[in-house]
C-alpha cells in the first residue's frame, strides 16, 4: 500500500513547552489507524499540528502527505489538499450558516484543484442525501454553525462535514468524549461508507467506545508526546484490559 | 498567531474600486457662498419666489450657527468659501439618452448602473445625481401611470410646486443643525417620490449619488411622501473619485409616512474613504429622518464601508398610534476612517415600537462609534424600544464605542438595550481555514456572519453589492 502520511522525528512546542517528542508515524492509504493514550500525551497537539494550528510550533522533523511538504503549506492549503479535522470543540461561528460555510468550502477546493465550482443545484442534492443519511436535519443546517447545539450535535455535525468534504485524509479528534450510542453509531456508519481504498483515518480517543462501531487496521499508543508501541486491532483489547501501564 | 494577523492586515489592503475621475465639462458658480450664489442657484433652477427665500432664510440663519465638533472623531474646521457649491456638466437635464454626455453613462455603466433604456435595470427605477444635478431619471413614465411621482427634486419643484413647498423643510427644518441649514441654502439637486393612496410601488426607486467635479460639495435632498395605505422600498447608493483633498457631502432626506403607510429606505454607502494615511475622502454629514404617523412604519437600513467621516443619524419621528420604527445598521471602518453614526427613535404616540440593530466593524486604526437616542414621549403609552448594539474589533489598533442615550417621560414605556463588543478568534480563524478557506475569506465569511441580521433586510440585488463591498473593504484587514 502507498503511503499516504508520513511523520519522522517530529518535535513542537507551544510557548516553551515542548509537547512532541521524536514522534514518528506512517499512515498507508485506506487504513484506518487508532490513536490511543492517556490524557495529555500528546493525541490533540498531534492533530492540530497535521491541519497546520499556528498556535503550534514545529521545531524539527517532517510530515509529508501525498509525498508533498505539509509543514511549508498554510492550514488551507493543507485542506484542500485532502486532510480534515472534525474538531474535539468545534468553534462557533455565530450568523454563518452550515450550508453556506459548506459551499464556500466546497468551492474553494475545487478552485483550489483548478475545477469549476459545483452550482446550487448540485450542492443542495449533495447535501440532502448526506444529511439524510447523518440524521441531519433542515433545522440544523438552518442555524448557525455551532452556535447553541449539544456537545453531541456538534459532534454529528463535524462527521456530517466531513461526509460533504470527502477529504481523502480525515482526523477524529475524541470524537466520542460525551457521544451516547446513537451519535457514536452515526460516526462509524459515516467512517464505514466513506472508507476507500484510498482515503485513510486517524481516529484519536482514550478509550475504546468508538473502535466499538469503527474496526481499525492499525493501533498506536501515545504516551508523553511520542508513540511509543503500534501493532493490529489486538492492543485496543490490551488497553481495555490491563490500562496504559501494560505498553511504555 | 502572526500568520492569522498577517492575513487579517492584507484583507484591508484592497484599493478603492470607485475612485475613477470622470471627464467632463462642468458649468461650475465661482467657489464660495454669499447671497449672489444663492440667487444665482436659484436662478439657474428657475425657482419660484418661496423657494428662494427659503434658501436665504436658512443661509441667514446659518450665518449664526457654530460648526459642531461634538462627534467621536477629529476634522479640521472646513473653509465653506473654498467648496464649490454648484457644479452640473454642460450637457444634463436633459429629455433623452442622446443628449447625456456619454462620458456620464459610461460612468454609470462602470459603476454597474446602465441607464440605456435597453439596459435598465430590471424592476429598480434610478434617479442618477451627477455632481449638482440629476442625470436621468429612469421608468419615470411607467410609474406615472399609476400616479406615482419619481423625478428629481428640481423637475418636481417646476411641476408638482404645491407638494414641494407643503413638505420642504417639514420634518428638517432648516434650523435643525448646521450641516441641515447650510444644504437648506444650497441644496441643488435630489430625488422626490410621492406615492398617492392605497398604491404599493411596484418596482424598487433607486437614487445613485455620484461627486465627480473637483472641491464641490454635494448637497443633495431627498423628499418622499407616501399617502395613506402605500408603501414604498427606496434605495440609495453613492461613490466619489480617489482625490487627495476631503469633500464635503451634507445632504438631506425627508420622509412623510401617513397612516397605514409603509417605507423602506435602504443605503449602500461607499463614498470614498480617503487612502491608508487619511488623506482625503468624503465628509458625510447626512440628517435623515421621517415622520411616522399612526400604524405607519418606516424601517431604515443602511450599509456604511466608505467616506472619511460618517456622522448620520436616520431617525423616526413615531407620532402616531402603533406607528412603527426600525433602523438596521452595518458600519464598517478600517484605516483611518471615521464613523459616528446611530438612530433617534422618538416615541410620541401611544403603542409605538422601534427596533434598532447595529453592527459596526472596526479594523485598521478606525475609530467606529453607534450614538443613539430612544426618547419616550409623556404621551407613549405602553411604547416599546429594543436595541441592540454589536461591535467587533479586527486587529488590536482599532476603536469601538456605544453611547446609547435614552430618556423615558412615561412610566408604562419599555426601553431594552444590549451591546456586545467582540473580536474574531484565532480559533474561529483557523477553524474556518481548516474547512479550505484563506484567512481573508474566512474574515469576510466571519464578518458577513457577523452582520447576517442586517444584510438580509437589504432587497437581494442591494444584499450581494452590500457583502462583496464589505469583502473588498475587509481585504489587508486580517492582522
Amino acid at each position: 500500500m502507498a503511503e499516504l502520511l508520513k511523520i519522522e522525528h517530529l518535535n513542537v512546542k507551544v510557548g516553551n513547552k515542548e509537547i512532541l517528542k521524536d514522534l514518528s508515524l506512517s499512515i498507508p492509504e485506506g487504513q484506518i489507524h487508532a490513536i490511543m493514550g492517556p490524557n495529555g500525551c500528546g493525541k490533540s497537539t498531534l492533530s492540530k499540528v497535521i491541519v497546520g494550528d499556528p498556535a503550534y510550533v514545529v521545531t524539527s522533523g517532517s510530515i509529508t502527505f501525498k509525498g508533498k511538504d505539509l509543514l511549508k503549506m498554510s492550514a488551507d492549503e493543507r485542506a484542500n489538499e485532502g486532510v480534515f479535522l472534525a474538531f474535539q470543540h468545534p468553534v462557533e461561528l455565530p450568523g454563518v450558516g452550515m450550508a453556506l460555510l459548506l459551499k464556500t468550502a466546497i468551492n474553494a477546493k475545487r478552485k483550489y484543484l483548478g475545477q469549476e465550482a459545483m452550482d446550487a443545484v448540485q450542492f443542495m442534492k449533495h447535501m440532502k442525501i448526506r444529511a439524510t443519511a447523518l440524521g441531519i436535519t433542515d433545522e440544523m443546517l438552518k442555524r448557525p454553525v455551532n452556535v447553541g447545539f449539544s456537545g453531541g450535535e456538534q459532534k454529528r455535525l463535524e462527521t456530517f462535514q466531513m461526509a460533504m468534504l470527502e477529504p481523502d485524509f480525515c482526523i477524529l479528534d475524541e470524537m466520542d468524549s460525551g457521544l451516547d450510542v446513537d451519535a457514536l453509531k452515526v460516526v462509524g456508519k459515516a467512517v464505514s461508507v466513506m472508507r476507500e481504498a484510498k482515503r485513510s483515518f486517524i481516529i484519536i480517543t482514550h478509550h475504546d467506545d468508538l473502535l466499538k462501531y469503527v474496526k481499525p487496521d492499525a493501533v498506536s499508543i501515545m504516551r508523553r508526546g511520542t508513540v511509543v508501541k503500534t501493532g493490529g486491532p489486538e492492543l485496543v483489547k490490551l488497553i481495555e484490559e490491563q490500562g496504559y501501564d501494560a505498553i511504555g | 498567531m502572526n500568520k492569522t494577523k498577517e492575513a487579517l492586515s492584507r484583507n484591508l489592503e484592497t484599493p478603492y474600486q470607485e475612485g475613477f475621475e470622470t471627464l467632463v465639462e462642468n458649468e461650475t458658480a465661482p467657489k464660495g457662498l454669499d447671497e449672489d450664489i444663492i440667487r444665482y442657484i436659484s436662478q439657474q433652477k428657475n425657482e419660484p419666489a418661496w423657494l428662494l427665500n427659503f434658501r436665504l432664510q436658512a443661509y441667514k440663519h446659518w450665518l449664526t450657527m457654530q460648526e459642531p465638533h461634538w462627534l467621536k472623531g477629529q476634522y479640521e474646521p472646513i473653509d465653506y468659501q473654498n467648496i464649490y457649491y454648484y457644479s452640473v456638466p454642460k450637457k444634463s437635464g436633459l429629455k433623452s439618452l442622446d443628449e447625456v454626455d456619454p462620458e456620464i453613462l459610461k460612468t454609470y455603466e462602470k459603476l454597474g448602473i446602465p441607464l440605456n433604456e435597453q439596459k435598465v435595470l430590471a424592476g429598480v427605477a434610478v434617479d442618477a445625481i451627477f455632481d449638482s444635478t440629476s442625470i436621468m431619471t429612469t421608468y419615470s413614465e411607467q410609474l406615472k401611470k399609476q400616479g406615482i411621482l419619481f423625478c428629481s427634486i428640481s423637475e418636481a419643484v417646476q411641476q408638482y410646486p404645491e407638494l414641494v413647498k407643503e413638505y420642504l423643510g417639514s420634518v428638517v427644518p432648516y434650523k435643525d443643525n448646521f450641516f441641515a441649514c447650510l444644504n437648506s441654502a444650497v441644496f441643488s439637486d435630489g430625488s422626490f417620490v410621492y406615492i398617492p393612496q392605497g398604491v404599493h410601488c411596484p418596482m424598487e426607486l433607486s437614487s445613485y449619488f455620484r461627486i465627480n467635479a473637483k472641491q464641490a460639495g454635494q448637497f443633495e435632498r431627498t423628499l418622499i411622501i407616501v399617502e395613506d395605505d402605500a408603501e414604498v422600498s427606496y434605495l440609495e447608493g453613492c461613490t466619489a473619485p480617489q482625490r487627495d483633498e476631503n469633500q464635503l457631502h451634507a445632504a438631506i432626506v425627508e420622509i412623510i409616512v401617513k397612516d397605514r403607510a409603509k417605507v423602506k429606505y435602504s443605503t449602500v454607502q461607499n463614498w470614498y474613504p480617503g487612502d491608508k494615511e487619511g488623506k482625503g475622502g468624503i465628509y458625510n454629514f447626512v440628517t435623515k429622518r421621517g415622520l411616522v404617523m399612526n400604524d405607519a412604519s418606516l424601517s431604515w437600513t443602511q450599509v456604511e464601508t466608505g467616506s472619511a467621516i460618517t456622522w448620520k443619524y436616520p431617525s423616526c419621528i413615531l407620532k402616531g398610534d402603533n406607528a412603527v420604527g426600525e433602523f438596521y445598521s452595518v458600519a464598517m471602518t478600517n484605516n483611518l476612517q471615521q464613523s459616528d453614526t446611530g438612530t433617534k427613535m422618538i416615541h410620541l404616540g401611544r403603542n409605538t415600537k422601534s427596533t434598532i440593530i447595529s453592527k459596526g466593524i472596526s479594523a485598521g486604526q478606525s475609530s467606529n462609534t453607534y450614538r443613539g437616542l430612544v426618547h419616550m414621549g409623556i404621551g407613549a403609552e405602553n411604547a416599546k424600544n429594543v436595541s441592540k448594539c454589536d461591535s467587533l474589533l479586527i486587529g488590536d489598533k482599532c476603536g469601538a464605542h456605544t453611547i446609547p442615550v435614552m430618556k423615558c417621560a412615561n412610566p408604562t414605556a419599555v426601553v431594552e438595550h444590549e451591546a456586545t463588543t467582540s473580536k474574531i478568534s484565532a480559533d474561529q480563524l483557523f477553524y474556518v481555514q481548516q474547512r479550505g478557506l484563506t484567512s481573508e475569506e474566512a474574515v469576510a465569511l466571519i464578518v458577513n456572519g457577523f452582520c447576517r441580521e442586517v444584510m438580509q433586510r437589504l432587497p437581494l440585488e442591494f444584499a450581494i453589492e452590500a457583502q462583496k463591498l464589505i469583502g473588498i473593504q475587509l481585504e489587508g484587514s486580517v492582522g
